[in-house]
């Protein structure tokens, strides 16, 4: 396991030390979109890796947090950072309200459960056009902090920005879930994954730390979702569907579940391969199906976790 | 302290505990000795809090314990080591501790670590390794000591013997009777039942979820039915 500190370390180098690698401009882009994946897929790293609950419908949280920006800001007049927040506290609250029932159930049960959920917001955001403006999305206002730092004398093209911020928000991110992972409630999600009645018998409530580990996982892929919509400045209902949960998942469980470095790598590497080798964007789908088999047969630890083994020899 | 009157429970459709009576006194260590598939198990889920109970009720310190959550009745004192062990297999030795002691977040939980360490030295030396790594007794081990960090005043153990090596039994069979001088009561299920009614004061003999004999560990070790039936002399 690779300590707390050496994680942050690594990825605020990470962060800090890739623009200078970039042949242009296009390459922020790419590296904004990795940090927004990798914010939603530490929060899966909280709910599958430590508490070892599947969710396969966590982009309805990021479809109901990209709406959020896009529709308080218009009918509400709330500024789009807010609405964001507003945003991440719904997720949440419906996280709470859903998860309740839904995380009684074990297994795929739960996995089949969430997916319904995640396919529900995905229909109401593209059919109640009234609202949402339907299938071919909606505009999403300007978050204006660019132009505050233009005042202050910072002049970041829009790219350029979108980069640091997301990979900002994306280190506070992993900066929360390694503080989980060493806590109380971290070692108690990380028990209970391994056996429910153990946990249960030392005296963990393990039905209320579930519930709480699916309400943070659900708050990451909510700032996730808003963080996309206000990069776009636009947002479909695709963000929320079925093939954007699986995509989440996928760099999850390619990455190594358990860990916030290994979700970060299993981020960059889905999120540069469809950009970079144009070949893939089509085959995109059959790619992660593939990726998922292969993970499942050869590396059901992930990469990560995999490659540090080899590294380290055979000694466990 | 521990009181169990009438006490039933089933799985699915088939009853397996038909109404038990049972009793353990502060400071006692009292065994339930039977066969497999005389209830033994399934009565320590019940008093641990996870397997419904159908009939009778179960009173902890005077206080009814029949409808307690199972993850409540620790903070109450009744801490349990569950059956095959049980252990956090890909935490480490000192976090499967530090759960143990889940409800406190005191200065007491360093010194508890360190009386377990003192009790299994074995465990010190490993307390950074996987749990899932260790032996079957430094299992065991671990998982008595883990019960025994959520201070509890009454500790069931189930089956401690099982599946280990007549010197590890030994050694934690001694651990147990030691369990006296820690103030904490036990009541130990087991099947090894020579074992246990040598260090227990009293004892049950279970048998298809019935209560068939009981008395005082020395009368039940010199009783000819169960010396023929369970001790095999």
């Amino acid at each position: 396991m690779v300590t707390k500190r050496v994680t942050l370390l690594i990825l605020a180098i990470l962060v800090i030390a890739s623009p200078f690698f970039f042949p242009s401009s296009f390459y922020y882009r790419i590296g904004s979109l990795i940090f927004v994946n990798g914010l939603a897929v530490t929060g899966l790293v909280i709910l599958i890796g430590y508490a070892g609950q599947i969710s396969l419908g966590h982009a309805g949280f990021a479809g109901i947090g990209g709406y959020s920006c896009a529709l308080l800001p218009a009918h509400l007049g709330l500024h789009p950072g807010i609405a964001a927040i507003v945003g991440a506290i719904l997720s949440g609250a419906i996280a709470w309200l859903v998860g309740r029932p839904i995380l009684r159930l074990k297994g795929h049960y739960l996995a089949i459960a969430t997916l319904g959920f995640g396919i529900l917001v995905s229909m109401v955001l593209a059919n109640e056009a009234w609202l949402t403006k339907g299938p071919d999305g909606i505009e999403v206002p300007d978050l204006g902090l660019k132009d505050v730092l233009e005042l202050v004398g910072l002049d970041l093209s829009n790219s350029q920005f979108w980069y640091w911020f997301s990979g900002i928000a994306f280190v506070i991110g992993a900066w929360v879930a390694l503080n989980l992972y060493d806590s109380p409630s971290g070692r108690a999600l990380r028990a209970l994954h391994g056996s429910e009645i153990a946990a249960r018998t030392v005296g963990i409530d393990v039905a209320r730390l579930k519930l709480q580990a699916f309400v943070i996982s659900a708050v990451y892929a909510s700032l996730a979702g808003s963080l996309l919509a206000l990069q776009n400045k636009f947002i479909t209902p695709d963000v929320a569907g079925f093939m954007h949960s699986i995509e989440w998942v996928t760099m999850a469980v390619l990455g190594g579940a358990g860990s916030v470095l290994g979700a970060f790598f299993g981020a960059a590497i889905l999120t540069t391969l469809p950009q970079v080798l144009t070949v893939f964007q089509e085959y995109e789908q059959i790619l992660l199906g593939l990726v998922m088999m292969l993970c499942m047969i050869f590396m059901r630890d992930g990469l990560l976790p995999s490659v540090l083994r080899l590294i380290r020899g055979k000694d466990k | 302290m521990l009181n169990v009157e009438g006490l039933r429970s089933r799985y699915g459709r088939i009853e397996v505990l038909h109404g038990i009576d049972l009793a353990v006194n502060s400071g006692e260590i009292v065994t339930v000795v039977g066969a497999n598939g005389a209830g033994k198990t399934t009565l320590l889920r019940c008093l641990s809090g996870v397997q419904p109970v159908t009939g009778g009720s179960i009173t902890f310190r005077g206080e009814s314990f029949t409808a307690v959550p199972a993850y409540r009745r620790v903070g109450h004192g009744l801490a349990q080591s569950p059956e095959g062990r049980q252990i956090f297999t890909n935490l480490t030795v000192e976090e499967n501790l530090r759960l143990g002691a889940f409800l406190y977040a005191d200065d007491r939980v360093e010194k508890d670590m360190q009386t377990a360490f003192a009790m299994f030295p074995i465990l010190k030396e490993k307390r950074n390794l996987a749990a899932g790594g260790l032996s079957g007794g430094q299992q065991q081990m671990l998982a008595i000591t883990r019960a025994l960090m959520g201070r509890p005043s009454c500790l069931l153990l189930d089956e401690p013997s099982m599946g280990l090596a007549p010197i590890i039994v030994a050694q934690i069979f001694e651990v147990v009777k030691s369990m006296r001088d820690l103030d904490v009561t036990v009541l130990l299920v087991e099947q090894n039942a020579y074992g246990a009614l040598k260090i227990a004061d009293r004892g049950y003999v279970l048998e298809t979820g019935r209560v068939t004999m009981q008395g005082s560990a020395a009368e039940l070790i010199a009783d000819p039915r169960i010396r023929e039936a369970y001790l095999g002399i």
